[in-house]
């Protein structure tokens, strides 16, 4: 048999991994055909809404729902007493505390959900919400994690025993009431002994604010119990679908086989959407209740208020050094502000997620860290707001450490980078902090980074700016905002992380058609990444039938193999490798079916880009088309019919992708505004999948990097007000605001991962975030300016600058 | 209730006739009345853009307009836009230079772009900024979803061109 088309043109025809290939999914996106939760309709479907405390803290006297229910159209208004028999008036958190779905007694924050309504349609719900009568007492707010230490108020009473003793918590001894765990790691006393006795130590306190993901599509469910078949299907808003039935199963006693949990086209997720929130929990019991299906969609203020924030880290810093520059030590001390109910999605064995990667890109000998838990009257939550497990925190410590570290040192933050990095072959490097790094380049990406941006051209302009500015004939200050980050991804190995149990594996099931097209399913489910277009690219590489003709499936509990679902950047690293691992599976049964109908030997084939051929006669060959159709059609001996795979994948190791970014912005000292006139990022995320699609991933995290480090907070006033309960008050940056970026790469394969691939999604978050900080802060430097907190919103950066006497 | 109003409505083309509360708003007639959910709703406040259709020659929040207030308007939705076999211009466009991620916003951008674009059929990339700064999205950094616009641009005027 001839070909008569080329090698290359073969290749090129399976669309596989490497191309830019266009994304499937957006034939319906662009056509509004997308299928999100709140699309969802069902015959007599009823709606749920909320009643909501106004109050932070508030013990309740009363509740009076009769009101409400002689309002027409409304079927019901379940409050925590009508959830207590059913045990399901608290929750389970992912982070081993519980939190209350209702209201038990007392509220504990601001929108926290206190009853729940059930009615016909939107409009009657909330006219039900209204009429709602809630008696509240008053009760003294705790918003600050140090005054929250240190009060006699007692926040979580469920967590005191009745002669007043504290017992232990899920991560160990509680200090105080309202204390939650101390996670220590590494050598305290060492660390110490080598800062007390270093040339060079700097120190610094830094607060990283809380925000929040705030996806453009808000958290949602639809539940539908079906009692003639006793089966549960719930659509929602879920990062992690095959966790929440498990959730679901546990909390509700239905079998697990008898609830199918379906996340359909998501709005984006940012971590938002990783934890079990009330309203989930609600619309299920509510539809238990009432026989029909009910859908709960939030609106966008209780998205803000009551689902998962991110980050809210006090972080107190001490770094070493020699004279020359290089680092000897890091101590690091976490009060982590985790609100009323500790809902942190994290790793069970890790309370403050991988805030031990602190040390970062460099080599440093002994290191500390020290996380205290506080419980405050603020919104549950604490997830990975585009990032793995408070990575995102402990990428800006370092690289703000960096930067105070080169103030005390009088030295060129570049050069202390270098100085300081993991050498290429230290790899794979065991930091002290534990992590044992796979695989890194960083010289090689940093020279790259800084001489595309002519680093040394851009100090000298700043130095001249400087000089400028003393002179009078500038009102514009100039920073260089240097970062560069390691990430921890791809969580993660099952023997070291799970979530409530669960271990974070993750999985692929392919099932080949006989024509020569395929389906395969995930774990994971895509929140805007594209998977159904990325892995069919892996498969398309690995099994050799086009891109075009598989079709990837996600998010269906009763279809997809059990998975951990999409945060973290995990999908890659994770169910990525299980798709390429199934592919595996399949080639290697293809390989035996190829060598009985060419009569050869199974070692006498091997598989060239969509076909196996004889070694040595390339012009004896079968496609894997061929293959497929003689897999089911024909009867081979020694080998079932059919060709099917499974993989479940669990990782040996994290991945851990890095970058170096450069920021260079303007800032005009008397309105404070910043003007970014360049970014330059260049990500190393190992192989690379579809250059397209990565790119995008960087532009969209380097936006929600801009967004935290330049105003974009949950902020809440004494009384546990939130002050940034809308679009009005919480920064989301238009097109306006947003400057065009320069994207760059070079590749360092995972060694453990299938295919090399390290994910990419979150990195420029990690990385964006300190590096856009660090541009402000470095304007500020030649001013004498050590360190201002984020958000570095206008009115802040004109306080730094009134504060260093700019104004005159 | 008693107090109903009496709508209709064109969209996409299809007279539409209903009777609404006078505090129902016109996003939720198009969602949940005519089963359009194209247009989203993502912040109810007017300021992210996922609901935005053309109303009367305008670009409009859809999550902020009463239906009683569209009474008797002309109005297009994503879905009036383009069809599976001749997609709009834009719609192309968004794909080929991966203009969307999540697809939440993708919807209200699209019908704001091609709005934007009959109202100036030449925006420099500074005119697309401003003239889309009513839309958030939170996933692609605006840079792919700037070029799409500036990319469908050149191809109406190329078409249009052509045709003269």
């Amino acid at each position: 048999m001839k070909d008569d088309i080329t090698r290359e043109e073969r290749v090129a025809g399976l669309k596989g991994m490497g191309c830019s290939r266009k994304r499937v999914e957006d034939a319906r996106f662009t056509q509004g055909k997308g299928n999100y939760v709140d699309d969802i309709k069902l015959p007599g479907m009823l709606h749920g809404d909320f009643v909501r405390s106004p109050y932070a803290h508030a013990r309740i006297k009363s509740i009076n729902i009769d009101a409400a229910m002689a309002l027409p159209g409304v079927v019901a208004v379940l409050t925590a007493k009508d959830l207590e028999p059913l045990g399901l008036h608290w929750m389970p958190t992912l982070a081993g505390d519980k939190q209350m779905v209702l209201a038990d007694g007392k509220v504990l924050f601001q929108g926290q959900e206190v009853a729940f309504v059930v009615a016909s349609d939107r409009y009657v719900a909330a006219d039900a919400v209204e009429l709602v009568e809630v008696d509240y007492e008053e009760l003294e707010v705790l918003v600050d994690p140090f005054k929250s230490l240190q009060s006699d108020v007692v926040l979580r009473e469920d967590l005191v025993a009745e002669d007043g003793s504290i017992p232990n918590g899920a991560h160990g001894p509680r200090k105080h009431p309202n204390h939650i765990f101390t996670w220590e790691v590494g050598e305290e006393e060492a660390t110490n002994q080598v800062i007390d006795n270093a040339e060079v130590v700097a120190t610094e306190e830094m607060y990283y604010h809380r925000t929040h993901p705030c996806p453009l599509e808000t958290c949602g469910s639809v539940a539908s119990m079906d009692k003639v078949n006793g089966k549960l299907t719930l659509w929602g808003t879920f990062q992690a679908p095959h966790v929440v039935r498990t959730v679901a199963s546990i909390l509700s006693g239905i079998e697990e086989h008898n609830i199918r949990v379906v996340s359909p086209d998501i709005g984006g997720g940012f971590g938002n959407k990783v934890g079990v929130y009330p309203g989930y929990v609600c619309s299920i019991v509510a539809s238990i209740v009432t026989g029909v299906p009910v859908k709960w969609v939030e609106d966008r203020m209780e998205n803000l208020m009551s689902t998962a924030f991110a980050r809210d880290y006090w972080m107190k810093g001490k770094i070493s050094a020699t004279k020359e520059g290089k680092i000897t030590g890091l101590h690091c001390h976490v009060t982590a502000d985790h609100g009323a109910f500790d809902a942190c999605a994290d790793p069970t064995k890790f309370p403050a997620g991988f805030m031990n990667i602190c040390t970062g890109s460099y080599d440093i000998p002994v290191a500390y860290l020290g996380v205290d838990g506080v419980y405050t009257n603020k919104a549950p939550g604490g997830v990975s707001y585009r990032c793995s497990f408070r990575v995102t925190e402990a990428v800006y410590f370092i690289e703000r450490m960096i930067e105070v570290l080169a103030i005390e040192l009088n030295m060129d933050p570049a050069k202390l980078r270098s100085i300081n990095f993991i050498k290429k072959e230290q790899f794979p490097y065991t930091a002290a902090l534990g992590w044992e790094y796979d695989s890194g380049d960083y010289q090689t990406a940093w020279d790259k980074a800084l001489a595309a941006v002519d680093y040394t051209g851009l100090r000298a302009e700043q130095a001249q700016r400087v000089e400028d500015f003393k002179a009078g004939k500038t009102r514009k200050v100039m920073g260089i905002g240097l970062s560069f980050f390691t990430e921890i991804v791809g969580a993660g190995p099952v023997k070291n992380c799970d979530i409530l149990g669960m271990g974070m594996f993750d999985s692929c099931e392919i099932r080949i058609h006989p024509t020569g097209s395929a389906v395969a399913r995930l774990g994971t489910i895509s929140q805007g990444q594209g998977h159904a277009t990325t892995f069919a690219q892996i498969l398309a590489t690995e099994i050799g039938l086009p891109a075009d003709s598989i079709t990837i499936e996600e998010g269906d509990t009763d279809t997809a193999p059990y998975g951990l679902g999409t945060y973290g950047s995990r999908s890659t690293p994770v169910a990525g490798a299980a798709t390429a691992m199934a592919g595996r599976k399949i080639r290697a049964k293809a390989q035996m079916i190829a060598a009985y109908l060419l009569e050869v030997h199974d070692d006498d084939v091997e598989f060239d880009v969509d076909r196996f051929v004889v070694k040595g006669a390339p012009e004896r060959f079968k496609t894997m088309k061929d293959i497929a159709y003689a897999a089911y059609h024909q009867a081979i001996p020694g080998l079932e019919p059919g060709l099917e795979a499974v993989s479940y994948y669990d990782p040996p190791n994290m991945t851990y992708p890095f970058g170096a970014y450069v920021c260079v912005m303007d800032i005009d000292v008397d309105t404070g505004v910043p003007e970014i006139r360049r970014f330059y990022a260049l990500d190393d995320c190992g192989t690379r999948i579809n250059p397209m699609v990565i790119e995008g991933q960087i532009h969209g995290g380097l936006t929600e990097a801009l967004a935290v480090a330049l105003g974009q907070e949950i902020a809440y006033d004494d009384m546990g007000n939130v002050k940034t309960g809308t679009l009005m008050d919480f920064f989301l940056p238009t097109a306006w605001e947003v400057p065009n970026y320069e994207t760059d790469f070079t590749v360092t394969p995972s060694p453990h991962h299938p295919i090399g691939a390290k994910g990419v999604g979150e990195s420029p978050h990690v990385g964006g975030v300190p590096c856009f900080s660090n541009a402000v802060q470095d304007a500020f430097r030649p001013f004498g300016n050590r360190h201002t907190n984020m958000p570095h919103d206008h009115w802040r950066i004109w306080q730094t600058a009134n504060s260093l006497g700019m104004h005159g | 209730m008693s107090n109903k109003m009496h709508v209709k409505l064109n969209v996409n083309g299809e007279d539409h006739e209903f009777l609404a509360e006078p505090r129902e708003l016109l996003i939720y007639a198009l969602r949940e009345k005519l089963n359009l959910t194209g247009p989203h709703v993502g912040c109810e406040t007017s300021h992210c853009g996922a609901c935005t259709v053309t109303m009367n020659g305008k670009s409009v929040k859809s999550c902020t307009v009463f239906v009683a207030q569209a009474d008797g308007a002309e109005i297009t939705t994503i879905e009036g836009l383009g069809s599976p076999g001749a997609l709009h211009v834009l719609q192309e466009a968004f794909k080929e230079h991966h203009g969307l991620q999540c697809g939440f916003c993708t919807p209200g951008m699209i019908t704001r772009a091609a709005k934007l674009l009959e109202e100036n059929p030449n925006p420099t990339e500074a005119e697309v900024r401003f003239g889309i700064a009513g839309n958030i999205c939170r996933c692609t950094g605006y840079q792919n979803i700037v070029k799409s616009i500036l990319a469908a641009a050149t191809e109406l005027n190329a078409a249009k061109e052509a045709a003269q």
